[in-house]
């Protein structure tokens, strides 16, 4: 019971790639894949492919059709103010996003394993995620607004002045990120919670005979042994927050707004590429700054991975 | 083993290479397809009349829902004169219209007939996926001189491509709270009478000073007026302000003389440095400061109609197209509409738009499409649409029943026709990059507005990119 589930799947994916254990499994194997292997073909790898050939290109959408520029579009893409602009609006974004919902899950992960064992209130705390995105948008764009919100209506009761949660240039970007924290913290706390559970309860018991505090405890055995399990979580947090989109066009276009508004102040580098691509035409000019986006997507992957020594356990 | 599933792999993949290229090889065949003359298409449809018997289905999208019930009539009528067309109409809201439109493109397919806008046709062209309708209109002999003047130019490109016959047109009127206006002692008469300028408002800017409101029932010509507790704002405004502002900032601006492009339709260069915009622009984002203009910030976020609706602005520009929207149920109080101010340059503005119909290159049957077409522009469907009394038909005997419609209904239109009358219409700026000026001028408006930026300097810096866009 020292490994962990962790280390153990490490383990057990390296014959994948080695050719010492084949043995009849394989064909078994390959068989059960296919499905899978054809769809990933198909939906992924192609159109991947297509998206790097379109981005050499001068593509107009409409009448999807064009040819070959070169590395016109890159170019351009590196002149643009317009994508760095939309970058630093999404990294201010996944900052925000992340910070807030990682400290939430790791603390309702902590209060699911130490106080409660009701897989009823575990099950309430999975409830946002389960909510489509657009749906969440909309209801928080209902709650939320200037004049009808039932939050400003809230806030009033105090004395406050309403709060323009998404038409203030200052904090559309944060109210994003709340709503997103809000749907996204029950299912990571939950990744987080089956992380705790790798951590051998003895060592809680050692400590506690030892004499260390509920804090004690959290800081040094909870968290460094937590740490693999966070580097997982942290990288598909992350990514999925740098391809934030469906949020922000549906709560900042909503009704008399423009998608990505007020005057920019949300124009994330998704939103920006849909411009390019939907409201443009340029289609081409939309795929080289998704190329980019992929790469840096790559970049900040493998450097968490490394940094935060993701394959490795302290248990060991 | 490894070799089997490397060999697979290679299969697989050529396999997807293979099907796409078959797909491409689809698309190649349609282009030659729709650069097709209009008679050898006939050629097709014919054949296909003759070997299926069944009617040709024509499909048609509009966006404006109110008016769907007045085409449902027109398609009726045209059916029955045309037993072998069958006219199937669709209405999508605003925002998915276009999706849908450039999506139907995108993909070869698409209604065959759609409701077109001045400021997307022209990126049609640019993508070649309008037919172009001169050879249709010379062949049936429709005369294009039969509706307001100016309209049926509109729809030609510089290449001197037809690419739409006029269906109906809108101006801008101020549309007035009947309670606040009568509650502040000023009249329709009085709008009708005003005059403004972007430095002191002129007596307009006085009349929406009276109708502003604030919590402790102060007037906005009162030394207490508290310009951040504002029960009631003078003036509404309609939407986002946006790079063409139809309903919001280009009355006012265009009665200073300013004119959106070098030459209109389709300019090299635009005018957004012009100082009387800028100027424009200053005076609404100084009237909002001072409590007199709804905040751009409440706008966005419900839509300039709610905040009247709701009776928080006491008048507002908006386009004629919406009349019903006042007059009837969702409007809970009076109105009555009165005529945009007269500017610094001795006469009102209005913006002059009209929507026209436009054929899609796909379409199998561009034959059938065009007799759709014809017939929508025809002062047969457009009667039909005057008595609905939703929008104005495009041709003069046509808008009259629309504005006779509108008085047996008890509603005085005057104010929107009288721009008409009066040649004090200018025409919505046309250029083939409309969606990349807007998204370069509305965040500037935006700034401008919330007193962010100072207009001058914020516009030009628009100005020169909007250049740039036009100029490549």
């Amino acid at each position: 019971m020292i490994q962990t589930a962790a280390s153990s799947q490490v383990s057990r994916r390296r014959p994948l790639f080695g050719s010492s254990n084949l043995h009849g499994g394989w064909r078994s194997a390959f068989w059960f894949l296919l499905p899978a292997l054809v769809g990933f073909v198909a939906f992924y790898l192609y159109p991947a492919l297509r998206g790097v050939y379109i981005s050499f290109t001068d593509w107009n959408l409409i009448a999807n059709r064009g040819s070959w520029v070169g590395a016109d579009n890159y170019d351009r893409l590196l002149n643009d103010r317009q994508v760095w602009e939309s970058l630093k609006i999404t990294f201010k974004y996944t900052v925000i996003n992340i910070v807030t919902q990682t400290i939430l899950a790791v603390a309702i992960a902590v209060l699911m394993d130490r106080l409660t064992k009701s897989v009823t209130i575990r099950g309430i705390l999975l409830l946002p995620w389960l909510i489509p995105n657009v749906i969440v948008a909309l209801l928080w764009v209902w709650m939320l607004d200037g004049n009808l919100g039932i939050v400003n209506e809230f806030l009033g009761l105090f004395g406050m002045d309403p709060v323009r949660f998404f038409t203030d240039t200052g904090k559309v970007i944060p109210s994003l990120a709340g709503i997103n924290t809000w749907r996204h913290m029950g299912y990571t706390a939950l990744l987080i919670f089956a992380g705790l559970q790798t951590i051998p309860r003895s060592l809680y018991e050692a400590a506690a005979v030892d004499g260390a505090s509920e804090r004690q405890m959290f800081r040094d055995i909870t968290i460094p042994l937590l740490r693999p399990i966070l580097a997982l979580v942290l990288v598909i947090t992350i990514v999925g927050s740098l391809q934030v989109f469906d949020t922000v066009f549906v709560a900042t276009g909503g009704f008399g707004g423009q998608p990505g508004g007020p005057a920019n102040a949300s124009r994330v580098i998704y939103l920006y590429i849909y411009q390019n691509a939907f409201d443009f035409n340029q289609l081409g000019y939309a795929a080289a700054i998704s190329v980019l986006l992929v790469a840096i997507l790559l970049t900040v992957t493998f450097l968490q991975l490394k940094l935060l020594r993701a394959g490795e356990s302290d248990l060991a | 083993m490894t070799k089997a599933l490397w060999r697979l792999l290679a299969v697989l993949l050529a396999f997807s290479l293979v099907a796409a290229a078959c797909g491409g090889d689809d698309d190649e065949a349609d282009a030659p397809a729709a650069t097709e003359a209009p008679g050898a298409d006939d050629a097709d449809s014919d054949a296909d009349d003759n070997m299926s018997a069944e009617a040709v289905g024509i499909e048609y999208w509009l966006w404006d829902g109110n008016q769907q019930p007045f085409y449902e009539q027109c398609a009726a009528d045209f059916e029955a004169a045309n037993p072998g067309i069958d006219v199937e109409i669709t209405q999508f809201g605003w925002g998915d219209y276009w999706t849908n439109v450039t999506a139907g493109f995108a993909s070869g397919s698409g209604p065959d007939v759609f409701t077109d806008h001045l400021a997307r046709y022209p990126e049609f062209v640019a993508s070649d996926v309008l037919v172009p309708l001169n050879d249709f209109v010379e062949r049936d002999g429709v005369d294009t001189g039969a509706y307001f003047p100016g309209l049926a130019e509109l729809w030609v490109d510089n290449h001197g491509n037809r690419y739409g016959l006029p269906k109906d047109f809108d101006t801008i009127a101020l549309v007035m709270n009947a309670d606040h206006v009568a509650g502040a002692g000023v009249s329709a008469a009085d709008f009708a009478a005003a005059e403004w300028n972007p430095d002191d408002g002129g007596s307009f800017g006085e009349l929406i000073r009276k109708l502003s409101v604030d919590a402790n029932g102060n007037t906005g010509d009162s030394a207490d007026f508290d310009p951040g507790n504002v029960e009631v704002y003078g003036l509404g405004l309609e939407g986002n302000f946006g790079a063409f502002g139809q309903t919001t900032f280009s009355a006012f601006a265009a009665s200073t003389g300013f004119e959106f492009l070098d030459v209109n339709p389709f300019g090299d260069s635009a005018n957004y440095d012009d100082a009387r915009l800028a100027a424009t622009i200053d005076w609404f984002a100084r009237m909002i400061e001072a409590g007199y203009v709804v905040p751009i910030e409440d706008v966005e976020s419900l839509g300039g109609t709610t905040v009247f609706q709701n009776g928080s602005a006491a008048v507002m520009a908006d386009g004629s197209w919406k009349i019903g929207t006042y007059v009837g149920a969702d409007t809970p109080f009076g109105v009555e509409f009165a005529p945009l101010p007269v500017g610094p340059s001795g006469s009102r503005a209005s913006m002059f738009n009209g929507l026209a119909d436009s054929i899609n290159k796909h379409s199998e049957h561009q034959e059938e499409a065009w007799q759709w077409v014809k017939h929508m522009a025809s002062a047969e469907c457009q009667n039909v649409i005057g008595e609905g009394a939703v929008v104005f038909p495009a041709i003069p005997s046509a808008a009259e029943i629309a504005i006779a419609a509108h008085q047996a209904n008890g509603v005085d239109v005057t104010a929107f026709t009288v721009h008409v009358d009066d040649g004090t219409t200018f025409l919505f700026p046309i250029t083939d990059s409309a969606s990349q000026i807007e998204a370069i001028v509305g965040p500037a408006m935006q700034e401008i507005l919330r007193g962010q930026a100072d207009a001058a300097g914020r516009l030009g810096q628009a100005s020169d990119e909007v250049n740039t866009v036009l100029g490549s």
